[in-house]
């Protein structure tokens, strides 16, 4: 009997491993060896074509640092989420607010407010191009005609993150408010009704003494998928600046080096910076999740 | 009915948000609609005062093979969903029902991969497929994501819940482990896997990165490089052209949406309750 | 002390479908009262109006004589403890119970979470809050749990932290919706026991919700019996179990079952039924219908006909064809072995009884006084029965 017990698991587990070998095969492929390439072309000064290369060390993440297109691009993309994260989280939650209160117009408000999480990024940023257009677009015509005169939006260094950081919130709010409309309606009724009893009435109160600090996992995955994904901007910077009028994003740079510009190592070199700051937000997310993972 | 006044503020808010949400779709739609000579007033109101036609329409697609732009993001997408269905099933079925010594180890390095986003990959898998001489195809376009560990983790906490009792029932009646997996197992996966296609379809649509990386003829275009190929050989100022071709790249997946609103979002939330 | 309650002529409809139909009931002060139905009968709804968390479409609620529709739930003097207790998952134990005092004690800004520590006049009030917290608390033995959180704490504890919550501020009324439902059957029977102390140590005027008969016959001082939206019966655990006002209360109350045979009066008012033949002290309606019912505690059982430990009116014979033993009585089913072969239910003592076996054949008996008889409406007959007389 105890050798058949054993025979059947060892078996059961060959097949396991069995099963999950393409999964193993793709991760190896697809992750680890390009991570590893990433790690030893950062090391290097290889350009692509180049028939030879050097060791270069840590030089290539020194030169990081003082790039100012780099650093440039570094503080953009921290505006940029200075804006989205704050934004996309209370925009988002008081919408959430408001339509989970809705009986009948809820189905209404969800369709228009995810709308734009569906759309593609690269054919709305040419509308928003449009509608930022200082001749052509409505928006400065509004101005115009309430006499605040116009703004270049898009040329203008000044502006253009923080409208770049609009047509992101733009995209996002709708997403977010989906995950804060499940959040809310996990709250059990009964919670409301004993706040009720209690005297903390619907309105402020009860946001801030029950509906808040029950929402704290909701918020906290919001926090974390909206930073991860402001830092992954990219695609208005393309169509709408191409990183002109010193707009550009961490990504753009990297996209730049690597793509354009042909060089490498260096290109490596800052995608592991990048890799890195993810990694930080991620590991947040991941430690929550591996938690789950194992108590499931 | 009585009409509170929370109710009358609360209303106001939202349509007012839902009217800065909706208002770049109206206007590409109107201005695709529009007379050039109407576009350049630049008025504040998006409707044509005159009926201009789908003239812009017929110059998109007289310059820009939007069909085929489609039918490329079909292949890619779908290409994609089944390569990652087929791989996370089993992965998932081996990680929450057959524990093998390094499971727990594979299932760590799942959860690390799923914080690697593409662009982070992209630079070594080019040179690799570079090397290959693989650029520019179908293949390329699909590879990187053959492995969804979003896949694999849902299903393998799908899996998990699936009683093990019916499984050693099946096996004592002699069914493989394969049987078990397709026949009985993936079924009971099903809403899962429906919201789940959704979410990799939508995401792989409008993805942009990585096409843009790999793909330099505009045959293989999919939807968002092909706008992007189109708003590049505009000149620029061609408004209504530019918006006819944006309200074309749009167009399926709201169309999709509005159709199947219920798995869109079911699909948009579970990536948020792993 | 407790308040009066009263309800007048209560009506509430959900999308068309009449919830509650016409509920009146007057609670005196101090009663312990409860309401007693199956699932969907409407009492849950009934108790969140009076609560003020539902408004009914029609009635009045009043406390003491004086309605309080149109007040808040926290302005009514009333508590409430909740099927799966509601205690605020992010607060502790010490938290939950202090809120209501906190709400009613702190204006609206002298609460806010910052100001509230720099507020003048707070630290008084503070104190007294932390006593009444503390005093509850140690009446019901949590006194130890302050610091924790629910999530930390079994369910019974977190039932007492529930009721503590609905304790600190002395209300008149304290409402319970289910608050045993979701005990193991072992704690069940010490927290029932516990409630009763509370009320009698209290003395507010208790509404309990509940579907279960034993804690309501246990606990009331008198019980509402609801189905559908209607109130069958308010009384005593007593007067429901010996006059049921109707059908439905005779069968609601009392495990197991009351059997029941429907009858037929003869062209003589009388009731035929085999070897039965009986006529009430008031005549019957000739040809009329009429339901008898008989609990399974009021008949005898005995090996032969003679053998009856105490008088009987009428003797049947039957058989068994299903037996459980339930330790110190049986329950089994037997079919009488002429007319009509339609199960009765009877409880027997093992003591009295000591050997049943299936397929036995046994001699069953019983008084007629303990019959009771319900009209074709289902509503209980004023009937004396007496054998009668053949024709």
């Amino acid at each position: 009997m105890k050798s058949n017990r054993n025979d059947a698991e060892f078996r059961l587990a060959w097949v396991g491993m069995g099963l999950a070998t393409p999964a193993s095969f793709l991760l190896t492929v697809l992750y680890v060896l390009p991570l590893l390439c990433l790690l030893l072309l950062s090391l290097t000064d290889y350009e692509l074509g180049a028939t030879t290369l050097s060791w270069l060390g840590t030089e290539n993440f020194q030169r990081a640092w003082s790039d100012p297109v780099f650093i440039r691009s570094l503080k953009n993309t921290l505006v940029y989420m200075a804006i989205v994260i704050p934004g996309g989280v209370l925009l988002s939650l008081l919408v959430a607010l408001l339509v989970h209160q809705r009986a009948r117009s809820r189905s209404f408000y969800e369709v228009i407010y995810f709308l734009p999480v569906t759309s593609t990024m690269i054919a709305m940023a040419t509308v928003w191009q449009f509608l930022l257009h200082p001749k052509l677009g409505f928006i400065n015509a509004a101005l115009k005609a309430a006499g605040l005169g116009q703004t270049a939006f898009i040329t203008d260094p000044t502006w253009v993150i923080p409208s770049l950081a609009l047509i992101g919130l733009w995209q996002m709010i709708g997403f977010n408010m989906i995950i804060y409309l499940a959040g809310l309606s996990q709250i059990p009724q009964e919670i409301y009704e004993a706040a009720e009893v209690d005297g903390v009435h619907a309105g402020w109160e009860r946001f801030i003494r029950i509906t808040w600090p029950m929402l704290t996992p909701t918020t906290l995955f919001v926090v974390v998928t909206t930073c991860i994904s402001a830092f992954k901007v990219f695609d208005t910077v393309l169509a709408l600046t191409q990183g002109k009028s010193q707009s550009e994003v961490v990504l753009y740079a990297i996209y730049l080096e690597g793509f354009q510009y042909f060089k490498m190592g260096y290109a490596a070199a800052l995608t592991l910076i990048f890799l890195a700051l993810i990694f930080a937000a991620s590991s947040i997310q991941l430690f929550k999740m591996d938690k789950k993972a194992h108590y499931a | 009915m009585k009409l509170k006044t929370s109710d009358v503020i609360s209303h106001a808010v939202l349509l007012g948000g839902a009217a800065i949400m909706l208002m770049p779709f109206v206007w590409m739609f109107f201005t695709a609609i529009k007379a050039p000579s109407e576009i350049f007033e630049a008025s504040i109101w998006p409707w044509p005062r005159t009926w201009y036609g789908f003239a812009h329409f017929q110059e998109v697609l007289k310059s820009a093979p939007m069909g085929l732009f489609m039918w490329n993001g079909l292949v890619v997408c779908s290409g994609i969903l089944i390569v990652q269905v087929l791989v996370a099933i089993p992965a998932a079925y081996a990680l929450a029902k057959l524990p093998f010594k390094g499971s727990e180890s594979l299932f760590m390095a799942i959860l690390v991969a799923l914080s690697v986003p593409i662009q982070v990959t992209a630079l070594p898998l080019y040179m690799g497929l570079s090397l290959a001489g693989w650029l520019n195809s179908y293949f390329a376009q699909m590879a990187p994501f053959f492995l969804s560990m979003f896949a694999i983790f849902l299903l393998r906490q799908h899996f998990k819940t699936f009683p093990d009792e019916i499984i050693h029932a099946a096996r004592i009646d002699g069914m493989t482990e394969w049987e078990i997996m397709w026949r009985l197992v993936v079924p009971s996966a099903r809403p899962a896997l429906a919201a789940f296609a959704v979410f990799s379809v939508v995401a792989h649509w409008n993805d942009l990165y990585w096409p843009m990386v790999v793909i330099t003829t505009t045959e293989l275009a999919p939807p968002p490089l092909g706008m992007l190929l189109f708003a590049n050989a505009e000149s620029g100022a061609n408004y209504g052209a530019l918006m006819a071709g944006a309200t074309l790249i749009t167009m399926p997946m709201v169309i999709a949406f509005l159709f199947a609103r219920k798995q869109f979002i079911q699909g948009i939330t579970m990536s948020g309750f792993r | 002390m407790g308040t009066s309650l009263s309800l007048d002529r209560i009506s509430k409809s959900f999308a068309g479908n009449k919830v509650i139909n016409n509920v009146s009931l007057q609670i005196k002060s101090g009663e312990f009262v409860s309401l007693l139905g199956p699932s969907g009968c409407g009492k849950s709804t009934l108790l969140r109006i009076i609560a003020g968390l539902q408004n009914a479409d029609q009635g009045d609620v009043a406390l003491n004589e004086t309605s309080i529709l149109g007040l808040r739930p926290n302005e009514r003097n009333i508590s409430m403890v909740f099927q799966n207790y509601a205690l605020y998952p992010h607060m502790s134990v010490h938290d939950n119970i202090a809120t209501p005092l906190m709400m009613s004690s702190f204006s609206f800004w002298a609460r806010q979470p910052l100001i509230r520590n720099f507020w003048p006049g707070n630290r008084s009030t503070n104190f007294l809050i932390e006593e009444k917290v503390l005093s509850v608390a140690k009446s019901l033995q949590i006194e130890t749990l302050l610091d924790r959180k629910p999530g930390q704490l079994s369910g019974g504890q977190r039932q007492r932290v529930a009721l503590a919550r609905a304790m600190v501020r002395s209300p008149a009324v304290f409402l319970m919706d289910e608050p045993l439902s979701n005990l193991d059957a072992k704690l069940r029977i010490q927290v029932r026991d516990e409630l009763s102390q509370l009320h009698k140590s209290i003395g507010a005027t208790f509404l309990y919700v509940t579907h279960d008969q034993t804690e309501a016959l246990t606990l009331s001082d008198r019980v509402a019996v609801m189905d559908a939206g209607q109130v069958l019966q308010f009384d005593t655990p007593q007067n429901l179990y010996q006059k049921p006002a109707n059908l439905t209360v005779a069968k609601f109350i009392g495990s197991p079952q009351i059997n029941c045979w429907e009858m037929k009066a003869d062209s003589l008012g009388r009731l035929n039924q085999g070897e039965w033949l009986v006529q009430g002290n008031l005549q019957l309606s000739v040809n009329s219908k009429v339901t008898l019912g008989l609990r399974p505690e009021q008949i005898q059982v005995s090996h032969n006909s003679s053998e009856f430990s105490q008088a009987v009116d009428l003797r049947i014979r039957a058989r068994v064809t299903r037996l459980e033993n339930h330790g110190p009585e049986w329950i089994f089913w037997a079919e009488p072995t002429t007319g009509k072969p339609v199960p009765l239910t009877v409880r027997a003592s093992t003591k009295s009884m000591p050997k049943i076996s299936l397929g036995d054949t046994l001699w069953l008996g019983w008084l007629l006084q303990d019959c009771l008889v319900f009209d074709h409406q289902g509503q209980l007959l004023n009937i004396n029965l007496i054998p009668g007389s053949p024709a």
